[in-house]
């Protein structure tokens, strides 16, 4: 290549090499875009209808200003907390089994169901929680809101839990072993409570994951206008109530949607900075 | 690990020996296996093999339950599979006044939405992985991955919300004036401006899809060896030349499969979909009209779902659903799996 040539392709290459470099960065800063002007809607037109009445009252009937969704706050809360107690401990159930017996076809087996079953669309869930709960009960209730939202909870759950277990040292365990202790004894005493900080990482990102979910509770908890505490009946939930009011018709109720989408984007983010916060320091205890 | 694989074959053979028997069993053992070695008494033996079953059950449920969809939406959809056979995916009526359906506008709306989707989310979040993993000062990394978390987080809800108040008066006041006036001609960008339609849908798809396209696309560049960066840069090429060379050349079946994975997402979002999208099943080459998808008619259409052929055809394209999203995370698993070797794709963490 004469000379003359490689100092044109220098400069050609360079100014290349800049416009890329250019795009790249464009491209990450558009990406933030969006947050923050979701972020930023949320919060200026939800936050003037954050009231004691939004807390502490139903729904007002159709046209009728004022009004609350209390009844979708607890109900949501009820719903997350049966599902918490269907999907946490099967997931870490099944993340200790991969982890500590699964190294081998079997398990690869629970592993690649496992993500099948997070690659399942939320809708498709809530159809088979409706089939197996609301179909042969004869009515809708809570508890099979509950079971859609727990069994998408394990997949993330079982993940993160074998990951973590996987991270602690061999040694660790022949240590516990070699001290006489129950294998058993050696995996929930030793090996999980080193993982913990990991373990709850999970947990929380499952949380954070099926608390704002809408699609699986909309033919299983179905939503309610009225306080109901019992999760055998239709229940109210956050999400289902945000849905309702956004496509109503009234200004008051749309008003209200951005109030509960703010209550809910509030209750994610807090669940998510812990999780931050319990990773880090996780990382800083490994480290 | 020999005396794991024993007591994995047959159970009932681990004798019920006293404290006493397995030290004994245990200095048999050359030292090097002993750390291995399962010493028990009577009530660990049991115990240990209470605590394996529990765990494996636990797994097992895992199987159970996709087992039970994939049955109950079988079954639940009978009726429609048999009444109508493969016309189903053919036919474009879909009318519950007669009970006559065809899904072929669902699939239509749920591919040209998740395309789209595509098409704008690929190269912004392909842009921010190299972003993050190249050219990123390490303080601004953690704030901007934060973000994309975020993103991730945000319920498909609150997207739809967004969707309808925000981003549907938008693209009708301005950026469908636009694309009809320069681009009208494609015939893309016909008929009324109404805001609602597949183009929403597309916009609001690829702003949910960005997180996951860009974590998971991170994953791959992060595990293209430094050595080949390095012979790169040592060649001479630029910063550019080198991630283009190097790292993109590496990791592109990696991305590929990050890309399909997204394209996994798009077909089952729901919510956000259903809100902008305009809930009108038909084909049109227009991406102002008005569409439907699969997971978005199942939202609406299924609690009015009157007569048992109604329902059933809607469970059907639950199946659909089902199947389509399975094929295509199945093909993103593999080449995923072909770049970071069995390690599994971590967030951002």
């Amino acid at each position: 290549m004469p000379n003359s040539s490689v100092q044109n392709i220098h400069w050609f290459r360079r100014a290349k090499n800049y416009a890329a470099l250019g795009i790249i960065t464009v491209a990450a800063l558009i990406v933030t875009v969006p947050l923050f002007l979701i972020l930023g809607t949320v919060v200026v037109r939800g936050i003037g209808g954050l009231n004691l009445a939004f807390f502490t009252q139903t729904p007002a009937p159709p046209g009728e200003l004022g009004g609350g969704m209390a009844n979708a706050i607890v109900g949501s809360l009820m719903i997350l907390g049966v599902a918490s107690a269907i999907g946490v401990p099967l997931g870490i159930g099944a993340g200790i089994y991969l982890a500590e017996y699964g190294r081998n076809r079997f398990g690869n087996l629970i592993r690649f169901t496992a993500d099948v079953l997070s690659g399942v669309p939320s809708i498709v869930i809530g159809i088979t929680a409706y089939a197996l709960v609301v179909a042969k009960q004869g009515h809708f209730s809570g508890y099979a809101g509950s079971i859609a939202l727990g069994i998408m909870m394990i997949p993330t759950i079982s993940r993160t839990t074998e990951e973590v277990l996987l991270l602690v040292p061999q040694t660790i365990r022949e240590a516990a072993l070699g001290l006489g202790i129950p294998r058993w004894r050696t995996t929930l005493s030793v090996v999980l409570a080193s993982a913990k900080a990991g373990v709850i990482t999970g947990v929380l990102l499952a949380f954070a994951r099926i608390a704002g979910e809408t699609a699986p509770l909309l033919f299983t908890a179905l939503g309610n206008n009225f306080w109901n505490l019992s999760m055998n009946k239709p229940i109210a939930a956050l999400p289902l109530q945000i849905f309702a009011y956004a496509i109503s018709a009234y200004d008051d109720w749309h008003r209200q949607a951005w109030t509960g989408a703010l209550v809910l984007i509030s209750i994610i983010v807090v669940t998510t900075v812990a999780f931050r916060f319990v990773t880090s320091r996780g990382v800083k205890e490994a480290g | 690990m020999p005396a794991l694989r024993q007591n994995q074959t047959k159970p009932d053979a681990t004798p019920e020996a006293p404290a006493g028997g397995s030290l004994e069993g245990a200095k048999e053992n050359p030292p090097q296996q002993l750390a291995k070695t399962k010493f028990r008494t009577g009530s660990s033996a049991f115990t240990d093999g209470a605590f394996r079953s529990a765990v494996v059950a636990c797994a097992v449920a895992i199987v159970a339950v996709v087992g039970l969809i994939v049955f109950e939406l079988v079954t639940q959809s009978r009726l429609s599979l048999h009444k109508f056979g493969l016309s189903f995916l053919r036919t474009t009526i879909w009318d519950p006044v007669v009970d006559q359906f065809g899904a072929l506008p669902f699939i239509y709306g749920t591919l040209v939405s998740s395309f789209l989707g595509l098409l704008i989310a690929v190269p912004l979040s392909v842009g921010t992985a190299l972003f993050l993993t190249e050219i990123c000062p390490p303080r601004i990394r953690a704030v901007l991955s934060l973000c994309v978390e975020l993103l991730a987080a945000i319920p498909s809800v609150i997207y739809g919300l967004w969707g309808m108040f925000v981003l549907v008066p938008f693209i009708r006041y301005y950026i469908e004036p636009f694309l009809q006036r320069y681009f009208g001609w494609t015939g893309l960008f016909s008929g009324a401006k109404i805001g609602f339609g597949m183009l929403a849908a597309g916009i609001i798809i690829a702003i949910m899809i960005l997180p996951i396209i860009a974590s998971i696309s991170r994953e791959v560049i992060v595990a293209v060896p430094r050595q080949q960066r390095e012979a790169a840069l040592a060649l001479g090429a630029t910063k550019w030349e080198m991630l283009r060379m190097a790292v993109l050349r590496n990791a592109r079946p990696g991305i590929f499969g990050a890309i399909i994975l997204g394209l996994g997402r798009a077909f089952g979002e729901t919510m956000a979909v259903t809100m902008v999208i305009g809930n009108n099943p038909q084909i049109v080459l227009s991406l102002f009209a008005p569409g439907d998808t699969l997971a978005s008619s199942i939202a609406n259409q299924f609690n009015e779902a009157t007569s048992a052929v109604y329902q059933s055809a809607l469970v059907e394209m639950g199946l659909v659903l089902f199947v389509l999203t399975l094929i295509v995370n199945a093909l993103a698993g593999l080449l995923i799996w072909s770049i970071t070797r069995g390690q599994p794709a971590r967030g951002l963490a």
